[in-house]
């Protein structure tokens, strides 16, 4: 898991001339030239090993028809399928949350609002394996929800090396950042809209079902996209919980260094790259917002 | 907006419970693991005293994996921003059709997983030389991974101010290329490439996902002396040794959150 920030959309930046004066003739080789370092390091060291490995997806005895066999395999299918529940139930957990506490703290100032959206986004760089840690810290063997739950004499509860505690980092990983962008996108919706509906009668909740939530929507799926491709293809939570949860990141893993299987691992993680870059595919398209996750 | 929502009825508090609650999730493990790592013994709790014991520990044992991040962290800046402020400039100056694929692709080691990244450079390169255990392995993939997070700041910078005029004005007085890139462009992108600095700073001292698979035993970064450290040893080293990395991106946290409040320039 990675950190990522909200950009605003670049394809949207005010506009830059096409070059007129300086230096014309020359330009278009200088500019080339500027781009030629940053090119020629991605080609070398993304691009050719990105081909590499599709090519070794296919390498095997079945060739392209491997990228399918692959998912025959009832662990591996298993595992693309409780990962992709597990993504989308974390963003829709996410969305959820964040909404609320985000347009509250748009609508409403009070002391002490900054200190609260600050501690909000700390962690938005925490890496994965932090975030697995504070995940054992809050339900770990000696975590602070069995404790509370021992003291209330219901027994210990300890998920943290489970599905559940890989969703309660996922959620906590993805909170920040969704947090970020709804606030974002409130605080551009135009007053006067709410007013009017509000002027005409309708209830609170109209207010937010009819006029709120429609006018969020493009920056609520952008930021689940980016939530949900996260989620995807995080690997240092599950790492730091427990290698035993079944999700596709730590299958490719096994397949890797356990099963030394590279053609499966290769297949798998071009499937999931795909998937991850599918889901910000649409992010991008929808709001024009470009965002960085994954990892 | 907030005069007609500021009424402070039952649903302010339902709200404002509800954001604490949310807020909590997020800090008191963060506030426990930072103590865990000061107290005496975690079983016994806080009244076992403090002490800086596991803080010494982790320096003792973990050190080398301390400067290693630090040294991956600099060189990787150093190289984004001799690849990334030029690709920057350049996708600035000739925006178009061209400019935005270039920029698509060079999201791509952002939009797939680190994972998939590590293995593919594992697969081409891992069999060349030495590059395979040395840290420079590592580095190729934190370039590769927070190039993206450089170019877009900057680009963001750029796009917001009118580089032609202002190039067009040295250009009249006489400046040549090299001059007006260095006194006037970069000069004016400064806030831009600061934040995509600490950015890069921050990403690689915390990435794990390419690192994990890149490190050798003898090119371990913190992250993956974190997660050793989680697996293997007991919980108040792992807590000082996380406390260890708090203290390392929290300076350029703050100073982000500081520069995204101050006109919001990118990041």
């Amino acid at each position: 898991m990675s950190a990522c920030v909200q950009d605003r959309p670049l394809s949207h930046r005010p506009a830059v001339r096409p070059p007129a004066g300086p230096g014309r003739t020359g330009e278009p080789l200088r500019l080339a030239a500027l781009l030629a370092p940053a090119a020629a390091v991605f080609a070398a060291f993304f691009l050719l090993p990105l081909v590499r490995l599709i090519l070794i997806g296919a390498g095997g005895a079945e060739g392209w028809s491997a990228y399918l066999t692959t998912l025959a395999d009832p662990g591996h299918l298993d595992s693309l399928l409780s990962t992709l529940a597990l993504s989308a139930g974390v963003t829709a957990v996410t969305l959820a949350v964040s909404t609320v506490a985000g347009l509250f703290l748009v609508r409403n100032h009070f002391p002490g609002h900054a200190l609260l959206v600050a501690l909000l986004t700390f962690p938005l760089a925490f890496p994965g394996v932090v975030i697995g840690f504070m995940v054992i810290m809050l339900a770990g063997r000696q975590g602070l929800i069995g404790t509370i739950t021992q003291a209330l004499g219901g027994g210990k509860l300890v998920f943290a090396y489970s599905m559940a505690g890989l969703f309660l980092g996922y959620v906590y990983f993805s909170i920040p950042r969704v947090i970020l962008t709804v606030m974002a996108a409130a605080e551009k919706l135009d007053p006067r809209l709410e007013e009017a509906a509000r002027s005409l009668g309708a209830a609170p909740w109209r207010v937010v079902a009819d006029v709120i939530l429609p006018a969020l929507k493009p920056a609520l799926i952008s930021a689940g996209a980016l939530c949900f491709a996260t989620s995807m293809g995080a690997f240092g939570t599950a790492f730091t919980l427990a290698t035993r949860i079944n999700v596709l990141p730590m299958t490719i893993y096994t397949e890797f260094t356990l099963q030394a299987n590279i053609a499966a691992a290769a297949a798998l993680s071009v499937l999931l790259g795909l998937i991850t870059w599918a889901a910000l595919a649409v992010a991008r398209s929808v709001a024009g917002t470009s965002v960085a996750a994954a990892g | 907006m907030q005069s007609l929502s500021n009424r402070r009825g039952w649903g302010f508090w339902l709200q404002l419970g509800f954001t604490l609650l949310v807020c909590a999730l997020l800090t008191v493990p963060m506030v426990m693991s930072m103590l865990a790592g000061l107290t005496a013994n975690y079983f016994v709790g806080l009244k076992s005293g403090l002490t800086l014991r596991w803080v010494e520990e982790v320096w003792r044992v973990y050190s080398g994996t301390i400067l290693l991040s630090l040294r991956i962290a600099f060189a990787c800046l150093a190289c984004t921003l001799a690849l990334g402020v030029p690709a920057a400039y350049a996708l600035a100056r000739r925006p178009g059709r061209i400019a935005r694929l270039v920029e698509e692709l060079l999201m791509m080691p952002v939009a797939i997983p680190g994972l998939a990244t590590a293995l593919a450079l594992i697969v081409t390169y891992g069999g060349v030389g030495d590059l395979r255990s040395s840290w420079l392995f590592i580095l190729i993939g934190h370039v590769l991974f927070t190039l993206p997070f450089m170019v877009r700041a900057v680009l963001a910078v750029m796009g917001s101010i009118d580089l032609t005029t202002l190039e067009e004005g040295a250009a009249s007085l006489g400046a040549g290329f090299l001059r007006r890139f260095f006194t006037v462009v970069l000069p004016n992108c400064r806030s831009g490439i600061l934040a995509g600095s600490l950015m890069v700073l921050t990403l690689s001292v915390g990435e794990f996902n390419l690192t994990w698979l890149l490190h050798t035993p003898l090119t371990k970064t913190l992250p993956v002396g974190l997660a050793d450290s989680y697996a293997s040893l007991r919980i108040e080293i792992g807590s000082a040794y996380t406390l260890v990395f708090f203290l390392m991106i929290v300076p350029s946290l703050i100073l982000m959150q500081a520069l995204a409040k101050r006109g919001r320039p990118s990041v």
